[in-house]
């Protein structure tokens, strides 16, 4: 394990309590510099309070943090000009506009990025003097994103940066996320999107009830395993097809019309089922082996649907 | 976003670093000072009801305002509401929707200390005070305003009671909800207003009562102001010393109870 002073972020045990409910409960983990690290998982699993542990905005219960080597409340002073802070709403002030409150941030910092540059890059140039509560809701996340960047932070914490973004956003906004690991920048984001944590992150963590419950690269947590699909007409014997498979298969149907194969994949394995569909006169349609996804695995350790 | 334009590059290589403490606090003033003035409900707080009160009743004999000229009477006690109406009731309400919607939370993520912070927000009030003064001052000037006595009293009385009014601001901002702020706010002004000894003479209330009233912050700035603009007098101590006593309680139990999101 990295010696946490090396890491961007370095969490050992956390705990943090409200109340009677633990909304972190013991939670460690490692995110490297120059990485970008995703924190996924349920609503109310615990993120937030992870990431504004981090950012110095609550204290641990218990456990040890290190942010870039350092404590995030006892070295505020000297951590906050190196770490960028996009909230996951709000923050800044309905009467004021865009550029202008960019701009304020920016000259918070000693080499800020030019302010109208990065509203152009985001797509905010038009808006530069519309107040804050008349952007749309992807709008003030995008401009929110930029006061995050404006101040070039060698650590952002983003909490989910595209929630609530179109299609278009949201994929300039993953543009714009890997450049910043390109540069050098860490990365540390919260996401309920697979697809978000499966293109941007190198280490992705899944959190659930205030504990890490697996973490890899995306290709580690999905796995070498395959899994079969079809569909055909609803009601095939599976009992049967699974007595005809290798031990340890599993097959199921859901919803109906919509087959699953799982176990060891193989060629043989292909063979053996669209032998016995042919010898059931079924047609199997959609047939296709592939890896499982980042959704099955969360939906695996979680037990639950997504909900965002 | 639209994918015609190609996005310009940006060097987003960190360079971190906080600028110098000084351009920090010019840069929030110079933020708050332009955020406030642009408010048109903050500019009918600070400027226009303070205008119009002054003029009103200096022109009209509405009032019995005792003897003397009604505008020498008049233009101490609206430079003491133009003082609370900026460091307690603007600052209050505006604070307490900051704290409200997260900006000082965002703030606080950015390399301005809290104290630059309370530094930038006070100096803002100040400034607004000024503005306040000149205006005020140029209207009862006009009006026929003959000022007495020694300036340096004048701002030693502004500054206690701007130090009073914004403690307490800052106490209502940091412990109670938004619109709970905003409503009491309000509710203190027009409270203080009428009984504060601002337009309506203190000596119109029962002795017992106006004992207790003297004791207010407003009614010890605008009696204060009175005794060195309109009767010349030196610095006045018991004023002075009952806004000094609201400026060390509001102010320590600000730090104590200030909560920041």
């Amino acid at each position: 394990m990295t010696p946490p002073e090396d890491s961007a972020v370095a969490l050992d045990a956390l705990v943090k309590r409200y109340g009677a409910t633990t909304a972190v409960d013991g939670l460690s983990l490692t995110a490297g510099r120059e990485r970008v690290t995703a924190l996924l998982g349920p609503n109310g699993a615990g993120k937030t309070t992870t990431i504004e542990i981090c950012e110095g905005f609550r204290r641990a219960d218990g456990g040890t943090v290190r942010v870039l080597g350092l404590d995030p409340v006892a070295d505020a002073r000297a951590l906050k000009p190196r770490v960028g802070v996009m909230p996951q709403s709000g923050g800044v002030p309905g009467t004021a506009r865009a550029g202008e409150f960019l701009r304020l941030v920016a000259s918070l910092h000693a080499r800020p990025l030019d302010p109208a540059a990065l509203l152009d890059r985001l797509g905010l140039a038009e808006h530069a003097r519309t107040p804050f509560r008349r952007l749309s809701g992807g709008q003030q996340q995008r401009l929110s994103l930029a006061v995050a960047l404006v101040g070039r932070p060698e650590l952002v914490f983003l909490d989910e940066p595209t929630t609530g973004l179109d299609p278009q956003a949201r994929h300039a906004t993953w543009e714009l996320v890997e450049e910043l690991r390109a540069a050098g920048v860490s990365v540390v984001l919260t996401t309920h999107h697979m697809e978000e944590a499966e293109r941007l992150a190198d280490h992705v963590v899944i959190v659930d009830h205030g504990r890490v419950v697996a973490e890899g690269s995306p290709a580690e947590l999905t796995g070498a395993e395959r899994q079969l699909r079809f569909r055909a007409r609803p009601g095939l014997g599976l009992d049967e097809l699974l007595a005809a498979l290798p031990a340890g298969s599993a097959a199921k149907e859901s919803p109906a019309g919509h087959y699953l194969v799982e176990g060891d994949v193989r060629p043989e394995l292909l063979a053996t089922v669209t032998a016995w569909c042919a010898s059931h006169g079924v047609l199997t349609e959609d047939l296709r082996i592939e890896r499982r996804t980042l959704e099955d695995v969360f939906l695996e350790l979680t037990g639950r649907e997504l909900r965002s | 976003m639209t994918a015609s334009s190609p996005a310009p590059r940006l060097d987003l290589t960190p360079a971190p670093g906080a600028a110098p403490p000084a351009k920090m606090i010019a840069a929030q003033t110079r933020y708050e000072l332009v955020a406030l003035l642009r408010n048109g409900e903050q500019l009918l707080l600070t400027l226009i009801i303070p205008v119009v009160l002054l003029t009103l009743f200096s022109a009209t004999s509405l009032l019995d305002l005792g003897p003397g000229k009604r505008v020498d009477f008049l233009a101490p006690g609206v430079l003491a509401l133009a003082v609370m109406s900026t460091a307690f009731t603007g600052q209050a309400i505006g604070t307490g929707f900051e704290r409200r919607y997260g900006v000082l939370k965002r703030l606080g993520a950015t390399p301005l200390p809290r104290s630059g912070l309370i530094l930038a927000k006070t100096l803002t009030v100040v400034l607004v005070e000024a503005l306040q003064a000149v205006v005020i001052c140029a209207v009862a000037l006009a009006l026929g305003w003959s000022p007495h006595g020694d300036p340096l009293s004048v701002l030693a009385l502004l500054l206690a009671g701007t130090a009073a009014f914004s403690g307490f601001g800052l106490l209502m901002a940091g412990t109670l909800r938004a619109e709970a702020t905003l409503a009491a706010a309000n509710l203190v002004y027009v409270l203080l207003l009428a009984v504060g000894g601002v337009i309506f003479p203190l000596d119109k209330f029962p002795a017992p009562v106006r004992s207790a009233l003297e004791l207010l912050p407003i009614s010890a700035l605008a009696d204060g102001l009175r005794q060195v603009l309109q009767h010349g007098a030196a610095l006045p101590g018991k004023p002075l010393l009952v806004l000094a006593v609201w400026a060390v309680a509001g102010l320590v139990l600000a730090a104590r109870f200030f909560r920041w999101e």
